[in-house]
């Protein structure tokens, strides 16, 4: 399978097949990844890491996962000291970025903005976040925790909880596992429901997702529960804000309607959806989740280079 | 009685026939008339026909491509193209929209690279033709009220 030299900006430029491929490999990555054996293979390569929005676990993972590979790091996590706040458009960055790099990262405010810096950039771009768009590197992490911790992503319920409506890493989610054969569930407040769009393209691909607002119900016999934030200005009133997070914070109570081996993940930041005693209950996969973003990355950023193990 | 038409026939050109009622105005905008040609050019709107209303477009001494005619398809997925050769319809075809469209609509979610001040044309994947759906290629987002983004 060829990703040399290959774009990751959505997932759903992959097919199911080179999903499968990124997921095996990044498994080999681990002990690379947790830093108990090294192998330099990107040595000599430069990557550019241009995070025109905060971010904390994806850029990180991205200049560990370039670290750990022998590779070196250039770019910034603020563009405030840069050429944009000046006025320079995204493409002429880009241009600069690409004579000075092997590969681009980017996460930016605006959707198709890693689209757009493919178009401008010779080596491969890999794509961070754009704004409300897509983040296909969260999405492949997210698969290899499922495939991890449940050893196959087929014949799982899933429950996807949260904010459907606005959430980046929820939509891109329920695309990918519809290519495996899985049960969906989409658990939001009436106001966050998952897109229309969404739920057609999970139908296209064979899979009819559940909608329901009861999470009690939807966690019984689930194997997944992927749980995203939902955001204070996403509502009118504080008092509206509250009354849903407090319907839909997991705590040791509520799993206990669920089966012993229900995995319990979300991209993070958290605010209060997850009571804290839930870290230390076997259910809590979140922070391995978070861990998993560096051999994920290591596996993309390898096979792009053309540096693999 | 006689028939009469309600705007003559013309010796050469191009006939845009079958326009979605009160669409006629946007398709001129789509083909840059009048920027792009100085030829005369006729409109009907609102036009009696056997199958209802239409609107009808007539540009003389001009054979317009009909690629670049096939995009008006966005907005009126039913019109013919005729061109005329010496007042005889020479060529007819359905106007078919082409896979890609490209600088003819803008995407309506405000926050799409495409839509900063970046040196790119707003492309879309045409995904249906009839109705006409189109998908932005830059962040996928489908835009509802085509006729309304035509720049």
């Amino acid at each position: 399978m060829e990703f040399r030299e290959k774009d990751i900006i959505s997932i759903k430029d992959f097919s199911k097949g080179e999903i499968n491929y990124i997921l095996n490999y990044s498994k080999k990555m681990i002990p690379y990844a947790k830093g108990e054996k090294f192998k330099g293979i990107l040595k000599g390569k430069v990557l550019s890491s241009l995070f025109f929005e905060p971010s904390t676990r994806t850029r990180l993972s991205f200049e560990s996962a370039m670290n750990r590979l022998g590779g070196k790091v250039i770019g910034f996590s603020d563009p405030s000291g840069t050429s944009q706040k000046k006025g320079e458009s995204l493409a002429d960055t880009i241009r600069m970025a690409d004579s000075y790099s092997d590969a681009i990262v980017i996460r930016h405010p605006h959707e198709g903005a890693a689209r757009l810096a493919a178009e401008f950039a010779e080596v491969p771009v890999l794509n961070a976040g754009d704004g409300a768009g897509r983040h296909p590197t969260q999405c492949l992490l997210d698969l290899f925790t499922i495939l991890s911790e449940k050893k196959r992503i087929e014949k799982n319920k899933v429950v996807l909880l949260g904010d459907l409506k606005y959430g980046r890493t929820v939509h891109s989610l329920a695309y990918a596992l519809s290519l495996y054969s899985i049960d969906l569930v989409f658990v939001s407040p009436a106001s966050l429901k998952m897109p229309k769009e969404v739920i057609d393209e999970c139908k296209e691909l064979g899979v009819e997702p559940t909608q329901t607002s009861n999470l009690e119900k939807a966690i019984q016999d689930a194997d997944v529960l992927y749980v995203t934030r939902i955001q204070r200005e996403r509502f009118p009133d504080a008092e509206e804000y509250n009354r849903v997070v407090g319907t839909y914070k997991i705590d040791n109570d509520l799993l206990e309607n669920g089966k012993k081996n229900l995995i319990i993940m979300h991209p993070l930041p958290r605010v209060t959806e997850i009571d804290p005693e839930v870290d230390k209950t076997p259910h809590a996969i979140y922070f391995k989740q978070a861990f998993n973003g560096v051999p994920v990355r290591m596996a993309l950023l390898s096979l792009v280079l053309g540096g693999e193990l | 009685m006689k028939k009469e038409l309600k705007i003559p026939r013309i010796k050469d050109g191009t006939v845009i026939d079958h326009i979605t009622p009160g669409n006629a105005v946007k398709v001129l905008r789509i083909l840059r008339i009048p920027r792009s040609t100085s030829s005369v050019v006729s409109v009907a709107i609102n036009v009696k026909s056997h199958l209802g209303k239409k609107d009808i477009v007539k540009v003389e001494n001009r054979e317009l491509d009909p690629h670049e005619v096939d995009k008006i398809a966005l907005i009126a997925p039913k019109a013919t193209i005729n061109i005329i050769r010496d007042y005889e319809v020479a060529e007819k075809h359905r106007v078919r929209l082409p896979d890609e469209i490209t600088g003819i609509v803008t995407c309506s979610n405000p926050t799409c690279v495409s839509n900063a001040n970046e040196p790119v044309k707003s492309r879309f994947r045409v995904i249906n033709s009839d109705p006409p759906r189109i998908k932005c290629y830059y962040c996928e987002r489908e835009p509802e009220d085509i006729s309304e983004r035509i720049i």
